[in-house]
């Protein structure tokens, strides 16, 4: 089953992606806070869609950690999602290096003043975080976690395309991936939670959370999860994947409804024990958040958490392809805003709205990341080859 | 006299068979014992889908109202509450704290309920005698009951040479 990436499908993205770029140029010409405005939007579009490609690695290294069978005829999905990375990382250096060279001030830390006790802008909590918050050993932690993510996903990709050329036992070959992905997942599981510490949460840089590492890992694995479920969706729907049968749909729904509720249990235990407590330090996030973004904070959050678990709690719910487009699309749109507001008020300060800027960027991102996910997954044949589980899996069923 | 005639397995891939082949010939299957859940076997008898979902939300429904009302009661209207200074003059203002007790009496209520109807429905209670027709069906054998009022139509010999044909370890009757 071949998936052809056609004019008409390639011409969409480029709109989007025009839109993207027109929003972007034109946001600079915006008054007061423009050039902050547009830098704080590309971080939230980026970061938004590179934690959806970094789900397609993420997800692919558990399915073979787990050793689990059934989505084995989805694998290419998984693949093709994670394509986006390298693109995705560069979206997030450009942003990185525009606030090293302080051409925004998303990062407030960055400022050398801070550190300087002589002068008038020194901060003595953020100086005491110096240890950790200093640009040089901030750098060295982005880049390393980038370049191991790339690494690991271009490494699955490749002996991806290797195993369907295999015509050896398969077996050996399964059990090194494995391997690989379980030493993927533990440098995973330690640098999601760090990474989220210095690309988001030093935004906010008094602030901290000990839980926020979670936080922002299940909002990324949910906005992943509903792409890739909407990816198979539209190749089913065109009858490339009839391979895929109502059981996998059934449990790429379940995926879907159980990581929507494990994103809404971090979200309300982090803003419960922080209202609770009220401590002036901790609480002072959700102030800003309540008092300058109301209706956006519960929101966000009450959309993320009702549409799916009223539409998708049935069993018929989850295999109805109209259910998961519908839903899907919400709450995708949903969680990209969860990251407006995860980003926004420590970045705009009460300044931040969703306007022009900010979905036109979305947009443009989204043509980018359907660009190069469809393009990889034009690629190759849909279903894969000669994987240890593969008969499993075309054999799928469940109740 | 008896009332069924039974038919045991010791493998449940040949009882699944035999199933297949019995209803093929019209004979209908009362029920079918098992130590485990066996896969496909309820579209092979047709059985319908369980409502039990349906009942378990019902319960959680009905646990998350109550557990509200009774929180406004006691921690706002009744008695309004001062703990930490929490503002306890609405139920909206106070809702984050009542948010986990919720939650969990959703939960307690919602499985208690669950497995009481499933208790009530199958008619089995703790310390009630076993029902099973051979005592091996909760250990390593099947067995395939074949009432004989739902098949008058059919003679106790015509019964007995279909299972046989089945390969069924015993035929027995109770």
């Amino acid at each position: 089953m071949e998936y052809v990436f056609d004019v008409r499908a390639k011409k969409l993205t480029f709109i989007l992606m025009a839109v993207g770029l027109l929003s972007i140029v034109l946001g600079f010409f915006g008054g007061d806070h423009a050039s902050q405005r547009v830098w704080t939007s590309i971080l939230i579009s980026g970061f938004f869609f590179f934690g959806v490609g970094l789900t397609g690695t993420f997800f692919l290294a558990i399915q073979y950690a787990a050793e689990s069978g059934w989505p084995t005829v989805l694998k290419r999905i998984f693949e093709g999602v994670a394509a986006y990375l390298p693109i995705g990382s560069l979206a997030l250096i450009i942003v990185f290096l525009a606030g090293t060279f302080h051409f925004h001030h998303i990062y407030h830390w960055m400022d050398a003043d801070l550190y300087d006790p002589a002068s008038p802008h020194y901060d003595e909590i953020i100086a005491h975080k110096q240890a950790y918050l200093n640009l040089p050993f901030w750098w060295i932690r982005t880049i390393a976690y980038l370049a191991v993510y790339i690494w690991f996903t271009m490494l699955f990709r490749k002996r991806s395309l290797m195993e369907d050329e295999l015509t050896a036992d398969p077996k050996p070959f399964f059990i090194k991936n494995q391997t690989l992905a379980a030493v993927f997942l533990v440098f995973f599981g330690y640098t999601s939670v760090t990474a989220s510490w210095d690309w988001i949460m030093s935004i906010d840089t008094h602030w901290f959370s000990t839980i926020f590492g979670w936080y922002i890992f299940s909002g990324m694995w949910i906005s992943g999860m509903v792409m890739m479920t909407l990816l198979v969706v539209y190749l089913k729907g065109k009858g490339l994947m009839d391979f895929v049968n109502d059981s996998h749909m059934h449990d790429m729904g379940k995926w879907v409804f159980a990581i929507s509720f494990l994103w809404t249990y971090l979200f309300f235990c982090q803003f419960m024990l922080y209202w609770y407590s009220d401590i002036p330090e901790e609480v002072t996030y959700f102030q800003a958040r309540i008092n300058d973004y109301t209706w956006l904070f519960w929101g966000t959050m009450l959309i993320n958490f009702i549409f799916p678990m009223l539409l998708l709690m049935s069993k018929d719910a989850k295999r109805n392809a109209g259910f998961l487009m519908f839903v899907g699309v919400i709450i995708f749109f949903g969680h990209w805003m969860d990251t407006f507001m995860i980003i926004s008020p420590g970045a705009m300060k009460d300044h931040g709205t969703i306007g022009l800027v900010e979905i036109g960027t979305f947009l443009g991102f989204l043509g980018l990341f359907l660009y190069i996910v469809l393009g990889a997954l034009a690629k190759r044949s849909l279903l894969v080859k000669n994987h240890p589980m593969l008969e499993e899996s075309l054999h799928h069923h469940i109740n | 006299m008896s009332k069924a005639i039974y038919a045991l397995y010791d493998d449940d891939e040949i009882m699944v068979d035999g199933a297949k082949s019995i209803l093929s010939k019209n004979l209908r299957i009362k029920d079918v014992y098992s130590p485990f859940p066996i896969h496909s076997l309820e579209n092979v008898l047709g059985i319908k889908w369980t409502r039990l979902a349906i009942t378990a939300f019902l319960y959680g429904l009905t646990a998350l109202t109550l557990a509200l009302i009774g929180m406004w009661f006691f921690m706002i209207e009744d008695w309004p509450m001062n703990i930490g200074g929490k503002p306890n003059d609405t139920l909206y203002q106070n809702l984050p704290a009542f948010i986990p007790i919720t939650f969990e009496f959703t939960v307690l209520c919602a499985a208690h309920g669950m497995a009481i109807t499933y208790m009530i429905r199958n008619r089995t209670f703790p310390g009630m005698a076993a029902r099973n027709p051979h005592p091996r069906t909760t250990d390593d054998h099947f067995a395939i009951e074949i009432s004989k009022d739902e098949n008058s139509g059919v003679s106790e010999d015509e019964i007995r040479t279909i299972l046989k044909e089945t390969n069924p370890v015993e035929i027995f009757e109770k």
